[in-house]
């Protein structure tokens, strides 16, 4: 067969290929015209810069083009369906960025005078009242940037809580297996060693392991509910309780806190700290990779040391307290954020909180986890749940149904990527071989679910007949890129453009 | 809810597929109850609007009035073009691009993004962001400690006093002993004659705080003499066009804060906090990288890597717990500064210089009131004759946005309660700065 | 022939005169996939007995190369930084960490030699 695909400019119809703007450069070319400067007088100290920056320059269309033809080489949830567990990709109105966009709530300054900001810190009070009622818990702090920054604000205020109570010889984190990489990684910046929880057999925490390590050595357990195998840790309070007894805190990672939002609170389960990813449960853009909101809601006996900034009413209205150690803010640990965090995400969080109500999030909860369940059962039919009985928002599946047929996880996910979707989780959770972690959400339709059941369904019949497995080991060919060679990325690592080394001795 | 697909048709239906009676009955496993929330019910796109413009409504908007403000938050001019590119769906609504065959348009604008930063901090290397210029110093004090296994950071008075309270906050169970020197408004602390081989960094910042520019290179030759590395903060990168980079003075890390170049303050946040380092330095980095490599058909493509640094990896050894970090926010300087290109940057910064020029000019004439640095770029900070908290409270009410009093940070610095900083950008009008100059000199007379 | 012992982490450390040469195994190696990165340590170093002395990896995954005796290390394997992917090609060989002297020889008899390995390595795929 012909091969029509090999086009002499390297384009393939709307498949266009794009060159970095390195490589657009027409030296002076500029997409912003500034009248030159009125004088030029110099103040700089003799620190005026030598030489070029050496960025190149385009002109507005150029670089309109360049970028809107990069934005055509991703997926998005705009333009497909997106079921990467724990990561909670469901639509972001955009109701919510014109928000955000009010001048009034997006050209403010951080350090205006107070009585000039009033509205901005009524909005902050606002988002901080839902989160508190949707949780059970009496405080929040708002600043943690994203959902590893709030686990941090939660272990820090518990170090602090063992070191006011004088007992600050408790230094070691117990961490399910399960648990993302950030837990871990938190615990350790709060001086913390780690030690690991293994689960029960049934996909949760081992309770009784647990309880068994319980000690005067122990400063918190952090639990992940529900887990990253998308299963309530139905003994959470049972755990909560133990935990307490033992003169340790119980830290919640809310990373899943969608599929419960409206359901339960955590005061019910015997939560000390969780943070609550905006970015996540509360639709805010995920953007490419950020950025996220973590704000934390803490129990009573956290609350006094919590960070700062946090809002203060007075006599005059709101006030922000900024210093740690001022009457504000006796016990605060400090502060972990520039300003006031994540004011912009607030904003399009808290208008995505009045548009669903406190009913239209427990639909919201109630739709994602039904959703998840008829993926679970319809998906069933080929492939391997790792664990039997009702899921939450999320089905956990294992690579069993591939067993012999010369096709991995990674090869199966691949070949989803042909037909349109975009792949679930890959191996994580570490407990289970091969993991594919499906997060339908709650905004996908069903039409959506059935075609991507069909087709997954029918990809793992493809695989299990045995007779194409190099379809699957090859796969993607339909992407603007194919597999990459990420060995060699690592290997001999070029992580920024270079200019040509000079040629004027050549020529 | 408009938000939500399913129909009580489908809902059914598919809780028949799965054998379960109702929706309610998926959640069996939670506490039994209904907890009571007291909070209301779903609102049409009209309400939520009208409740958040009322928000809006009671806060002073920069758009609103002159405004001077600065203090590692600066305001500039968005070209019309960013707010439309970082708004298509495929940038807005794409998760990290772990999937990179379905993602290198995030991955080759992060890319652009750290060659841009490296470029203009005269670094061989840059990540791919972190949350704000705060928590990006404090990550660079952690990992000069790693790189030189030593655990002391001595950190100029210079500093954004944001940046030294971040970065006490998250080293102090990590590291023995941080040193935050004086808030110096003068620029003559001492810090060449503190550097010894205990330490593990100095971090400085590049324009100052309080505004001064200062040739790092005694320092960085002093620092280097006993093994200590040199951080230096840039909190206003648009300066780069113009001052010569902490690269280019011999910084080993240097960090900064983005915003400025990256549309408007948004009260502060989200930020996009800059990190650039040395090749040797790379993998004791924190935070995402992305690298070139080829595909299956030998094209030119773009990965996420080096990965074995980070905490979904290397648990609690990773060199942070960073994840989710800034990507739009990345995405968005990147734009800008692709849009400006070498003459715009250049011209950029030329016009805020003259700009903060003249307005320091017109503020040192009026009686009572100095202007402190004598090398600066588009911030300085002036004495007046009364406390400054409350004279920029009564030039709020004035509908001017005069300045940040430096006592917001310092309250317990009575010597500091006088200094007022005041920024001017290419957004500021000659008018504008007579308004200031009028109104300042009513309110001191 | 030469005497090679063997850790369950999968090193192998084999004796010549007073020095000892370390390296992870070929298992080790097909385990980890193609390695991008490996770290030795300095000469000098004192390393103990089941306590972290190296670091190897793969695009996907890090590990540490622990000491399988104590002792003080003589020399790094220079040749890793540029080229790690010398331990997949030649891990018992060219593909060696590094170099050093035993505090304590008669640590080597609590490790195992090729036949044991080689039943071990059956329990490892069992």
């Amino acid at each position: 067969m012909t091969d029509y695909t090999n086009t002499t400019s390297g384009n393939r119809g709307l498949v266009f290929e794009e060159p970095l703007i390195f490589e657009l450069d027409s030296a002076d070319s500029t997409g912003v015209d500034l009248d030159a400067p009125e004088h030029d007088m110099d103040r700089l100290g003799g620190l005026r810069r030598r030489g070029p920056v050496g960025l190149p320059g385009l002109s507005e269309p150029e670089v309109v083009r360049h970028y809107t033809r990069l934005s055509q080489k991703n997926y998005s949830i705009d333009t497909g369906f997106y079921p990467l567990g724990s990561c909670t990709m469901k639509h972001n109105p955009r109701l919510n960025e014109k928000m955000a966009r009010l001048p009034g709530l997006g050209d403010i300054h951080p350090f205006q005078a107070e009585s000039t900001v009033q509205g901005a810190y009524q909005l902050m009070d606002t988002l901080a009242t839902w989160l508190k009622k949707l949780t059970g818990l009496p405080a929040v702090a708002l600043s943690p940037a994203a959902g590893a920054h709030g686990e941090l604000c939660g272990l820090m205020a518990i170090r602090a809580a063992h070191q006011a109570a004088g007992n600050d010889d408790r230094m070691v984190v117990l961490v399910p297996e399960s648990a993302h990489g950030t837990n871990p990684a938190t615990a350790a910046i709060c001086g913390y060693s780690v030690e690991s929880i293994p689960g029960n057999g049934n996909g949760r925490v081992d309770v009784d392991a647990l309880t068994a390590r319980l000690g005067p050595d122990i400063a918190a357990v952090m639990i992940t509910n529900p887990n990253t195998c998308g299963l309530f840790e139905n003994e959470a309070k049972v755990i909560a309780d133990a935990v307490h007894a033992a003169g340790a805190y119980f830290y919640m990672d809310g990373a899943n806190f969608n599929a419960i939002v409206g359901r339960v609170t955590l005061s019910e389960l015997g939560v000390d700290a969780m943070h609550i990813n905006l970015h996540k449960t509360f639709s805010t853009p995920h953007g490419g990779g950020g950025p996220g909101a973590g704000p934390t809601v803490l129990s009573d006996a956290l609350a006094p040391f919590a960070p700062v900034p946090f809002l203060v009413h007075d006599a005059n209205g709101l006030h922000m307290a900024e210093h740690a150690g001022d009457k504000d803010a006796p016990q605060s640990f400090g502060r972990m954020k520039g300003y006031h965090g994540q004011f912009g995400v607030f904003v399009r969080a808290l208008s995505y909180m009045m548009s669903l109500g406190i009913d239209g999030l427990r639909e919201a909860s109630g739709d994602a986890v039904l959703n998840a369940n008829y993926l679970r059962v319809r998906l069933s039919e080929e492939l391997t749940p790792s664990y039997d009985g009702i899921c939450m928002h999320e089905a956990l599946f294992d690579d069993r149904f591939l067993k012999g047929t010369g096709v991995s996880t990674l090869d199966f996910a691949k070949s989803m990527i042909d037909e349109g979707f975009h792949p679930p989780t890959m191996y994580f959770p570490l407990v289970v071989h091969g993991a594919l972690l499906m997060e339908p959400t709650e905004t996908e339709s069903k039409a959506t679910l059935d075609q991507y059941c069909e087709t997954v369904l029918a990809l793992a019949r493809k695989a299990k007949r045995g007779d194409a497995a190099e379809e699957f080991l090859s796969a993607p060919h339909l992407t603007p890129r194919r597999r990459l060679d990420e060995t060699q990325a690592a290997r001999k690592p070029v992580l920024r453009w270079k200019p040509e080394p000079l040629k004027h001795a050549a020529e | 809810m408009r938000y939500h697909p399913l129909t009580d048709a489908d809902r059914s239906s598919m809780l028949a597929t799965i054998g379960v009676e109702s929706v309610d009955a998926l959640f069996a496993e939670l506490p039994a109850g209904e907890p009571s929330f007291d909070l209301p019910n779903q609102q049409s796109e009209i309400n939520v609007e009208r409740a958040l413009n009322a928000f809006a409504k009671e806060n002073l908007s920069c758009a609103d009035a002159p405004s001077f403000l600065g203090a590692g938050n600066y305001r500039h001019h968005t070209p019309a073009s960013l707010d439309h590119l970082i708004q298509r769906g495929e940038f807005l609504t794409a998760y990290t691009p772990y999937q990179p065959e379905i993602s290198q348009g995030t991955l080759q604008t992060i890319y652009e993004f750290q060659s841009q930063v490296a470029l203009m901090m005269d670094m061989e290397v840059a990540n791919a962001s972190m949350y704000d210029g705060a928590t990006a110093c404090a990550e660079a004090a952690a990992m000069a400690c790693r790189v030189t296994k030593r655990s002391r950071v001595l950190m100029s008075g210079s500093v954004h006093p944001h940046y030294r309270d971040v970065t006490q906050t998250q080293l102090k169970h990590l590291v023995l002993d941080i040193e935050c020197l004086s808030p110096d408004p003068i620029g003559i602390e001492d810090l060449i004659g503190r550097v010894d081989d205990s330490l593990s960094c100095v971090v400085v910042q590049n324009p100052g705080f309080f505004g001064h520019l200062v040739d790092l290179t005694p320092l960085s030759e002093a620092c280097h003499a006993a093994g200590v590395l040199l951080v230096a903060c840039v909190a206003e990168p648009v300066s780069l066009g113009l001052v010569t980079p902490p690269g280019a003075m011999g910084a080993d890390i240097v960090v900064g804060e983005g915003q400025s170049l990256a549309g408007p303050a948004s009260f502060g946040g989200p930020g996009v906090g800059l990190f650039a380092t040395q090749e040797r330095f790379v993998r004791q980095m924190p935070g995402r990288l992305c690298g070139e490599t080829v595909d299956a058909d030998g094209r030119r493509g773009f990965v996420l890597t080096l990965s074995t640094r980070e905490q979904h990896i290397r648990r609690e050894k990773a060199t942070s717990n960073i994840c989710t970090n800034s990507g739009l926010i990345a995405l968005a300087f990147t734009i800008h500064m692709t849009l400006l290109g070498e003459a715009g940057f250049t011209r950029l910064a030329e016009v805020n210089h003259a700009n903060a020029v003249t307005l320091a000019n017109k503020l040192g004439a009026i009686k009572g009131v100095k202007v402190v640095p004598q090398a600066f770029f588009n911030e300085f900070s002036i004495t007046l004759p009364k406390p400054a908290a409350a004279v920029a409270e009564t030039l709020a009410q004035k509908g001017v946005l005069g300045g940040v009093p430096v006592s917001r940070f310092y309250p317990r610095y009575e010597e500091l309660e006088n200094v007022l900083l005041v920024t001017a950008t290419e957004l500021t009008t000659e008018g504008d700065m007579d308004l200031l100059v009028e109104s300042l000199t009513e309110v001191l007379s | 022939m030469t005497d090679i012992r063997y850790t369950k982490e999968h090193e192998w450390i084999r004796l010549d005169g007073d020095s000892a040469t370390v390296g992870i195994t070929d298992y080790a190696q097909s385990q980890l996939g193609d390695i991008v990165f490996v770290e030795v340590p300095d000469e000098g170093k004192a390393v103990t007995k089941g306590a972290e002395a190296a670091v190897v990896e793969s695009v996907k995954a890090a590990s540490e190369v622990y000491a399988p005796v104590s002792g003080t290390v003589t020399q790094g394997n220079a040749v890793l930084g540029d080229a790690p992917d010398t331990v997949n090609s030649d891990p018992a060989g060219d593909g060696w960490f590094f170099k050093m002297t035993l505090t304590d020889a008669s640590e080597l008899d609590g490790l195992m030699d090729q036949a044991a390995y080689d039943a071990y390595l059956k329990d490892c795929d069992a």
